[in-house]
């Protein structure tokens, strides 16, 4: 059916994942709140979220399938939105999971954890319908402060506690900048419903309106701080190597995706007419935040940091989608963030099996000999890297995410010459991908080393997840493919083909 | 706009840019943010001045009141009352950082008053009731309803997240 989101009944209806998700969330947080902190009521409220992010899936699956739309309003109903939701959702499920273990080995028994991932969520999920720079700005800000907090829940941890503070004062200046930027933008277009903002640009000729450029730009500013884009991704190693690594690896994984999600529809919906004025900067932060990215990361030590480095490369990638701005980028974001997503809360779940209590044991020359020790383990690390890497075959749905940016960027108009760097950083980031490969299989296991811990249930689930539909889903990649380019956003006010021209002028 | 209008715009004007300029430089944590409340009274009157009645008032409270009540428990449990105790941690590479950035604002803002760009319509001007709060509240409940609640589960968070973080035993 078509919502009619003016009225409250059935906004309420248009948004009943989400408000299913939060209404469990406060459940959750009773729960958790009742009684003493022991690792089992950690793990029973982690059993239990994860059943309400499976109830939410299942809400948001039926929903997508209902095939509702909506009217121009503050929320988008549309399968764009659906698609990023499961993204989401399995993101937090797999992060669950992990810390889940993580928790009890490091005897951090805080049962609230969960809850603020769930928060998280919901700020996510939020941001992945928002079609209103309010609702988008309220869904940052529920998201960050969620993830500030994870990411500092170690309070035995020093640098834990530098991680989330450095993320914590960078979070909040940015937040200064994208508040800025939307207040801009409201001056020059007097709204801040997306859709109203490109009708306003189109009508009257707002294409060189020096107040509307200036918002934008700081609108740049303060989401290319979410998704860690080079120049802005100095937070992004701190925070990423002192966060627990389960949150290290939600972070890498659901707030980049939600964070690109609403980049896009903002730039689809609100801006295709000042094309002119954002495509040049845009091609350079993507070039940029790729070689940044690619480039620093070949002398990381310490596998937390490499792989923070590789999420910001990968923020360079997923860049294209945004510079293209168009639906073929909009399905080679989904397709690739599935990919993304799974190979991150892998390889973050392999750092997480081996490392010894107290987050020692993280240096790449640590899983040296791997393969004799424990070949299962290896091989799947082995599958995460070179499904990062975007290798055939072996590293599954890599390989496809990557050439369905490049067909993105390829599409007329071409972006060769961003297609030739999606390529070329790729090759660098085959030194560092590779070495730990060559580290785990090919390097002998010094006679010192300590063996690794047995690994928990949950963590060998995961692994084997991720491991699994990462390479079933590169022999068939088909069936996800569809999916994904059928999940487009709806532009309410804009014909099929985006205009690529700037509009003409007043 | 009369003369009598044209007078207290400026008189209050004047008095907030100099109490912001005073907030500033001051050496003590008291008296800047003593003058940060006069600054903020200041923008309070220039509200009521642009029939934003209610504005004023919630700025009064909120700004004024609430948030200076905050800013000097912060002082006053840092105990960094003395001036002479504290040494000026801002070097001159931050001051001329700040000084460029405020420049760059001011810039804007000429730039802004000399772009002759079909400004933004503004939603016509109301006829002025008894009652200013209707027309934050009609809105508020109506159109941003759904902005309002998500408010709700913002702030839910940010307290689950401050106790989470401070009010635990460490072992």
């Amino acid at each position: 059916m078509r919502f009619d989101l003016d009225r409250p009944l059935e906004l309420t209806f248009a948004l009943a994942p989400d408000l299913l998700l939060i209404a469990g969330t406060m459940v959750l947080l009773l729960a958790s709140a009742w009684g003493t902190e022991t690792a089992k009521r950690q793990r029973a409220v982690g059993r239990w979220s994860i059943a309400l992010c499976v109830l939410t899936l299942a809400a948001v699956i039926y929903m997508w399938w209902a095939g509702h739309t909506a009217t121009r309003g503050a929320i988008a109903v549309d399968p764009f939105r659906w698609a990023t939701d499961v993204l989401i959702l399995l993101g937090a499920i797999l992060a669950i999971a992990l810390s889940m273990d993580y928790l009890e080995r490091e005897r951090i028994d805080v049962a609230e954890a969960h809850v603020l991932i769930l928060f998280a969520v919901s700020g996510m999920m939020l941001l992945a319908a928002a079609r209103d720079l309010m609702i988008v700005f309220l869904g940052i800000e529920l998201m960050s402060i969620a993830v500030y907090v994870l990411a500092g829940l170690n309070r035995r941890s020093g640098r834990a506690a530098e991680a989330a503070l450095k993320y914590f004062l960078l979070g909040a200046f940015s937040s200064g900048f994208l508040l800025y930027g939307i207040a801009l933008v409201f001056g020059a277009t007097g709204s801040t419903n997306i859709a109203d903002i490109g009708a306003a640009i189109l009508e009257r000729g707002l294409t060189t309106n020096a107040m509307l450029l200036a918002g934008v730009g700081l609108l740049v500013v303060g989401l290319g701080f979410k998704v860690a884009a080079a120049p802005f991704h100095m937070w992004t190693p701190d925070v990423y190597e002192g966060a627990p690594t389960p949150m290290t690896a939600f972070m890498a994984a659901a707030v980049k995706a939600a964070a690109f999600a609403v980049f896009l529809r903002i730039w689809m919906e609100a801006f295709p007419y000042l094309n002119g004025a954002w495509h040049k900067p845009l091609w350079y932060l993507a070039v940029f935040t790729m070689v940044v990215g690619n480039v620093v990361a070949l002398v990381q030590k310490n596998i937390k940091r490499m792989l923070a480095y590789s999420s910001i490369a990968h923020a360079g990638y997923l860049l294209v989608a945004v510079v293209v701005s168009n639906f073929e980028g909009a399905s080679a974001y989904l397709f690739y963030v599935f990919a993304y997503t799974l190979a991150t809360m892998g390889a973050f779940a392999v750092v997480i099996a081996l490392a010894q209590t107290g987050e020692r044991g993280q240096q790449i020359e640590d899983y040296a000999g791997l393969w004799r020790v424990r070949p299962g383990l290896a091989a799947a690390m082995a599958v995460f890297m070179l499904a990062l890497l975007g290798f055939p075959i072996f590293g599954g749905m890599g390989f496809f995410a990557k050439w369905y940016v490049l067909q993105a960027a390829l599409r007329p108009p071409s972006q060769t010459n961003l297609a030739i760097w999606v390529v070329g950083t790729s090759l660098v980031s085959a030194a560092y991908y590779l070495y730990v490969v060559m580290v785990m299989f090919m390097k002998a296991r010094p006679a010192e080393a300590p063996s690794p811990l047995k690994v928990p249930g949950m963590t060998r689930f995961v692994i084997a997840t991720c491991a699994i539909v990462l390479l079933v889903v590169g022999i068939w990649p088909r069936p996800v493919l569809r999916v994904a380019r059928r999940s487009l956003p709806q532009l309410v006010h804009l014909s099929e083909d985006l205009p690529r021209a700037p509009a003409p002028p007043r | 706009m009369g003369l009598f209008y044209t007078f207290h715009f400026y008189l209050f004007g004047v008095i907030a840019i100099i109490s912001a300029v005073a907030f500033v430089t001051r050496r003590s944590p008291v008296a800047a943010a003593l003058w940060l409340v006069n600054t903020m009274f200041c923008l309070a009157a220039l509200y009521v001045m642009m029939d934003a009645q209610f504005i004023g008032a919630i700025q009064v409270l909120v700004y004024a009141g609430a948030i200076m009540v905050v800013f000097l428990f912060v002082v006053m449990l840092l105990n960094l009352g003395h001036a002479s105790d504290v040494t000026d941690i801002v070097g001159g590479k931050t001051k001329l950082a700040a000084g460029l950035v405020g420049l760059l604002l001011l810039a804007e803002v000429f730039v802004l008053w000399k772009d002759d760009g079909a400004p933004a319509p503004v939603p016509a001007q109301q006829e002025l009731e008894p009652g200013v709060i209707d027309q934050v509240a009609a809105p508020l409940f109506r159109e941003y309803l759904l902005a309002f609640e998500i408010t709700s589960v913002l702030l839910l968070a940010a307290i689950v997240g401050a106790v989470v973080l401070a009010k635990r035993r460490v072992t």
